[in-house]
């Protein structure tokens, strides 16, 4: 009897968990309003499932508990209610699943004017990359990274030479744009995972992967690691500023080329394109 | 032509109290054996747990838990709960107590086999364990093992820990070949006579679907651990690429970190149900018995775990969607994730029009069954979340992840196992628990649990992520966070004390508790009807039981008493023949 009650109570207390709980999603930061749809959606309709199920669960136990004459009914099945039952469950799981996959649809259809933006994972930091005026980012593969070219830019591609390196966890985005965002790893998975941009990716070593989106309010967030990435995981952060188109330029123009990096080595003495090992005939690194 | 069913080879009793209880082949031994170290080990792994609550609820509190044994943690204590001790106690305890008693067999198929498949295990946990002491420690590469970072150096245990892990299951999985090709051959070879399939209790057709499942999944999880080893001694590059570590090249060339991740999770996504449909199906029969009512639309549970046993091979991609594989797939395994929900809504359906109209004994086993439904429907309505792509992109690897697989494969299934321990544990030892421990034991870990992984649910919106050491310094995560984590903690404490009420009553009652009925409960399936309580070797005494109806007939208008034994035969044309 008591159990009853407690099931009744409990679902009372969700909900009253769920209203005045401080916890909720961030202030959304991206075009990403889909998503929070989709999640509304399914819950606001597994919210039903619960209480209904649950209190129907309660007053089924208060109304049958054992009690002396009490005797249960005897009907081994009821063919036309577990139909009808199963029919409403599927309309209810189509009517979640239909905004889910709308929203997966656009989030896996990149929009042609997208300015691509690379991160680089590394146990325990991150580092990006811009494409530069041509817009290409040139081809990089881990085999080439050393000491002089920490990002493993192929120097024989002539795409790479007006490349945008930025080694610090900074990452600068203008407002408003639609960005694609590609991840590579040097070493292990990685997540890149802005909790307000909702958006989210594994960065692969072997693989380039992506995702897209469009900064939608300006200022800093935080950027973390999603994926368990060894002892320094919980430590892996950025730092993510999104700002204004003129801003952004601005930020831009200060920072280094791969040019740059390339004049530097030679002007000690030393040619990346020398040392670099021979391009292997593979066109996954290029974007 | 002869069957099992005609019983005709003789049996031979043991001789010696060795042949008895260590090297014993009596499958009902071989179960307690195998639940007495689950449990063993699982209580390394609730240690571990509280831990890891202590850290998260006090950060920097406790000094010796630094990022490197938080993760080592982390990491065995989910293999623990979810190999070691769920599947290890399900099947092999539950299952090899409960299928030959439930079918009316005298023992396993292949006693021999199955003796040897404890021993097997037993040796999978003694490698387990030991890996607490190699050098540099077990691995903290977390429970999902995913390389490169496994064989790196920059996860803990990334020389000798993962290398005994991954020894470790390939010996468990060869252990639980043999015990689970008994259970299903059993199931199909050895039932009594009149046993027909369609009259089996829930609990064997939940333990024998799962079984059948263990033996098309665990091979894919085998090749995996021996893949990664290969990886990790004999520079093969299965699932490693040219990747540098350490600022150097590992020398590795090709391989593809994803191909661990399939594996893993074609192995990992039926494993859930492999859990899940034993404690499905013994709590059916819970709910039956103590609600003196037949299960509702039995043929429909029937069909519920064959459908979900055979679907669950089709999802298991919903763990990838923000892998890096094709995004494309994220189509096909959100419609066959939510597909899923149907015939698993079905069954939560039926349970509760199994409660309604019953006459409902609120004892100790039926509590934790009623718990189990709210647990288990709390699980299964999150799940919805994760499954449905598009949605799980933000929720994926924070804390809503934990609450929700907590509540659905956690919570829900130690809830059934708790509830079906106080069930039979009168049969199995001829004795009875003390009441009141039992019921405290109940409210402490069922209102405790649920305030352990309800506030998950909320921090993981917020978007918090799992699998941090220290949440740092964020702009998004208010301070309230770690007033929630430190009341998560106060809570584990809590659920994890509430545990030695269990144990102390499990173990004084063995010796002090008073004598139970051979059938206290009432209930009409087989394993009630032994001639001995506990049933001795061989079970049945001279002759098998014969069978005349299902397991459900329960309250049958007209019968002189609310339930009729299964091997009770029906007098001429009575009504208690009813067919399901």
């Amino acid at each position: 009897m008591y159990v009853a009650i407690g099931i009744a109570l409990l679902v009372v207390g969700s909900i009253l968990f769920h209203l005045f709980s401080p916890w909720w999603m961030t202030p959304i930061a991206s075009n990403w309003g889909s998503i929070d749809t989709a999640l509304e959606v399914t819950l606001y309709i597994c919210a039903i499932a619960f209480i209904v199920l649950n209190l129907f669960m309660a007053w089924a136990i208060w109304r049958y508990r054992h009690r002396p004459g009490n005797v249960a009914h005897y009907e081994p099945e009821n063919a036309k209610l577990e139909k009808r039952l199963t029919l409403w469950t599927g309309v209810g799981i189509a009517a979640m699943l239909a905004p889910g996959l709308i929203a997966w649809h656009e989030y896996v259809t990149v929009p042609d004017d997208a300015a691509i933006v690379e991160a680089t994972g590394q146990q325990w930091q991150w580092a990006f990359r811009y494409p530069g005026p041509d817009g290409v980012l040139g081809a990089a593969e881990v085999a080439h990274i050393n000491a002089d070219n920490p990002f493993g830019i192929d120097p024989r591609d002539p795409y790479g030479r007006d490349d945008i390196l930025i080694e610090t966890n900074e990452l600068h985005l203008p407002l408003g744009r639609p960005v694609k965002m590609v991840l590579r790893s040097k070493d292990v998975l990685h997540d890149f995972y802005v909790p307000q941009f909702r958006a989210k990716m594994d960065l692969v070593p072997g693989i380039v992967t992506y995702f897209w989106m469009t900064p939608t309010v300006a200022g800093s967030f935080d950027i973390l690691c999603a994926e368990l990435c060894g002892v320094g995981h919980h430590q892996m952060r950025g730092t993510v500023v999104v700002e204004q188109q003129a801003d952004f330029d601005r930020w831009l123009a200060e920072q280094m080329t791969f040019g740059q990096v390339l004049a530097e080595a030679e002007a000690r003495g030393v040619r990346l394109a020398d040392a670099a090992p021979a391009a292997r005939p593979s066109g996954r690194a290029a974007h | 032509m002869a069957t099992i069913a005609d019983d005709l080879t003789p049996l031979h009793h043991p001789k010696t109290w060795i042949g008895k209880y260590v090297w014993s082949q009596d499958h009902k031994v071989i179960a307690i054996q195998y639940a007495v170290t689950a449990v063993s080990v699982g209580i390394l792994a609730l240690v571990l747990s509280f831990l890891m609550r202590l850290q998260l609820g006090f950060p920097g509190e406790f000094q010796f838990i630094q990022p490197d044994n938080y993760l080592q943690f982390v990491t065995m204590h989910g293999m623990i709960m979810v190999v070691y001790l769920l599947t290890a106690l399900l099947l092999g305890g539950f299952g090899n107590y409960l299928i030959p008693l439930m079918v009316g067999a005298r023992d396993m198929v292949f006693p021999f086999v199955n003796m040897l498949s404890y021993w097997v295990y037993l040796l999978s946990v003694i490698v387990l364990v030991a890996s607490l002491f190699v050098p540099g420690g077990p691995t903290g590469g977390g429970w999902t093992l995913y390389p490169p970072q496994t064989i790196l150096e920059g996860t803990p245990g990334a020389s000798w820990g993962i290398i005994m892990m991954m020894a470790s299951l390939a010996i468990f999985i060869v252990a639980f070949t043999m015990g689970g090709l008994n259970y299903v051959t059993t199931v199909l070879q050895a039932r009594t006579r009149g046993m027909t399939l369609m009259r089996m209790p829930c609990s064997v057709w939940g333990i024998f679907v799962a079984s059948i499942m263990g033996l098309l999944a665990f091979p894919a999880l085998f090749v995996a651990a021996v893949m990664t080893i290969l990886d990790s001694v004999a520079g093969t590059s299965f699932f490693v690429p040219t990747i540098i570590s350490m600022g150097e090249q590992t020398g590795h060339e090709g391989g593809s970190p994803i191909l661990f991740q399939h594996l893993f999770w074609f192995f990992g996504h039926p494993e859930v149900y492999i859990v899940a449909l034993p404690a499905f199906g013994i709590v059916s029969d819970l709910i039956s018995v103590h609600a003196r009512k037949n299960i509702f639309g039995y043929r429909m549970m029937v069909w519920a775990i064959v459908i979900i046993g055979a679907l669950s091979f089709f999802v298991w991609a919903h763990h990838m969607y923000v892998s890096g594989m094709n995004p494309y797939f994220g189509f096909f395994f959100a419609t066959s994730t939510l597909i899923i929900a149907i015939p698993t809504a079905i069954k939560v359906y039926n349970w509760l029009l199994t409660l309604y109209r019953g006459d409902i004994h609120l004892s100790v086993p039926m509590l934790f069954a009623i718990a189990f439904l709210f647990t288990f429907i709390h699980g299964g309505l999150s799940g919805l979340f994760l499954g449905n792509v598009s949605v799980d992109v933000p929720l994926s690897d924070t804390f809503f992840v934990i609450g929700h697989f907590h509540m659905v494969m956690g919570v829900s299934p130690i809830l059934v196992i708790f509830g079906a321990i106080y069930h039979w544990y009168p049969k199995i030892t001829g004795r009875m628990w003390n009441n009141t421990l039992a019921r405290a034991h109940f409210w402490i870990t069922f209102l405790g649990a649920y305030a352990i992984f309800l506030p998950m649910h909320y921090i993981g919106m917020l978007g918090v992520p799992r699998r941090y050491y220290a949440l740092g310094e964020t702009m998004f995560i208010p301070d309230s966070v770690h007033y929630a984590n430190m009341g998560i903690t106060i809570a584990a404490g809590f659920v994890f004390a509430a545990q030695f009420l269990f144990f102390t009553n499990m173990i004084w009652s063995l010796f002090r508790g008073p004598k139970a009925d051979p059938n206290p409960w009432g209930a009409a399936s087989l394993e009630w009807h032994t001639p001995d309580t506990p049933p001795a070797h061989g079970n049945w005494g001279d002759k098998l039981p014969t069978v005349y109806r299902w397991a459900y007939d329960y309250s049958v208008p007209g019968a002189p008493r609310d339930f009729v034994p299964q091997n009770e035969p029906p007098p001429a044309a009575g009504p208690g023949d009813v067919k399901p």
